[in-house]
């Protein structure tokens, strides 16, 4: 009998009671993997959805500052812990307990986090889980590929030449292991571009492109603001998760 | 009939206010079973090791793996717990050391209590200041062996 990690034993319970897990991911780093992520899981809340939304991006949280969450109130202990709702969504962090501090780790121990997190962390009343995750496709990566339950990746990039090619290998990786990806979004484009012709290349959908934003880092910490802004471009995205639920 | 286990690590937390050991005694109670199949129900034995670093209440995780098994149609005889100090060794020099774990601050403590690895937020190597140092031992809780009979 092969050995396995009783967390995951564990974690594969918690997260089979969630619709839709979409682990927003992309190899290139700096292309807005965290902003659409967390104006992705408001605006799935604001239709009334139960949305959880994970940091995953361990050594390089970002998601509560873009939320202006307090990480000082920690997640409640409930057979677990239960993350506290911001912003109208379940939100976990590793920053709860790392706080300002760095927290650099290496890949293993990237791993034991990763298991740690999903075996203690419950989800009462979530539909859809968004997951923000660092770049690459590393140790993160592979956690979520090999160990969520039907992860449906939603892959960003930019028309920068350098983050095409790293994109595309992405979503040639998801391709072997026959993920389903929920589509391609091209960021801090002002048209559809060279990702809209990836998307067909890849026969995955294009969620189309959102522009560069100049006040964006007036937005940063606001995050009803913030969605107000971005939310005509991820209608689209938006939209094809909550088709999932239905 | 006796297993003798692999490595096998979680780590719990040990705040007798706190209930976050259920979720770690639940992921112990499916690995148990996922070990020991559906066909025996009656355990005479399990050994848990646990590791100090997260001060874990042996109280709590027994008496919740207990529960856990039971309600899911398990009889359970004895619960026995090893502890296991915690060694750290840095990578930049190689000093190997055992922390102490008392010298946190609660914060600190409860920290490490959820995930064992903000100890590389909160601690560095006391020689050369690392924090590129390994948890050689003493991290989670490993089940050694499960007696059915
Ligand atoms: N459409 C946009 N318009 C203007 N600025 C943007 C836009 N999208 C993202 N940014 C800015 O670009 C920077 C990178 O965004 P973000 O942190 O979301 O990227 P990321 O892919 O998560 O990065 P990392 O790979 O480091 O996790 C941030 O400063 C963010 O505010
Ligand atoms: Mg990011
Ligand atoms: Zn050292």
């Amino acid at each position: 009998m092969t050995s396995i990690d009783p967390r995951l034993l564990a974690a594969k319970e918690r997260l089979s009671k969630i619709k839709v897990i979409v682990p927003v991911m992309s190899s290139k780093g700096g292309v807005g993997k965290t902003v659409i992520a967390g104006s992705l899981a408001i605006l799935l809340a604001r239709h009334g959805v139960g949305t959880g939304l994970l940091d995953l991006d361990f050594t390089n949280p970002g998601l509560h500052i873009l939320l202006g969450a307090n990480i000082s109130s920690w997640p409640e202990e409930e057979k677990g812990v239960v993350p506290p709702m911001i912003a109208g969504i379940r939100f976990m962090t590793t920053a709860y307990y790392s706080g300002d501090e760095p927290l650099p780790l290496r890949g293993k121990y990237v791993d034991e986090v990763f298991k740690e997190i999903l075996c203690i962390t419950r989800w009462p009343g979530v539909e859809i889980l968004i997951i923000d995750t660092p770049p690459g496709i590393r140790d993160e990566a592979l956690d979520i590929l090999t160990y969520i339950p039907s992860p449906r990746p939603l892959v960003v990039g930019t028309p920068s030449p350098l983050a095409i090619k790293s994109v595309e290998k992405l979503v040639k990786v998801l391709r072997e292991i026959g993920n389903e990806i929920i589509g391609l979004i091209e960021n801090m484009a002002s048209e559809p571009g060279p990702l809209r012709l990836l998307a067909k290349k890849y026969g995955v959908e294009y969620l189309g492109n959102i522009p560069y934003i100049s006040k964006m880092d007036l937005l940063i910490g606001k995050p009803y603001e913030l969605t107000d802004e971005i939310e005509p471009y991820l209608r689209k995205a938006v939209n094809r998760i909550r088709s999932f639920i239905h | 009939m006796i297993f003798i286990l692999s490595h096998n690590i979680i780590s719990v937390n040990g705040d007798h206010t706190m209930v976050h050991e259920w979720a770690l005694a639940d992921a112990l109670a499916r690995y148990i079973i996922y070990r020991i199949g559906h066909d025996r129900k009656n355990i005479k034995r399990i050994i848990v090791k646990l590791g100090v670093l997260q001060s874990i209440d042996k109280e709590i995780l027994g008496f919740a793996l207990k529960e856990i098994l039971e309600s899911m149609g398990y009889t359970v005889a004895k619960i026995d717990f090893e502890d296991e100090e915690p060694v750290l060794r840095c990578r930049k020099c190689g000093y190997e050391w055992k922390p102490d774990v008392d010298v946190f601050n609660d914060t600190v403590k409860e920290a490490i209590h959820f995930v064992p690895e903000t100890i590389f937020s909160y601690y560095r190597c006391p020689v050369c200041g690392s924090r590129d140092f390994d948890i050689v031992k003493g991290r989670g809780v490993d089940i050694t062996l499960i007696e059915v009979e």
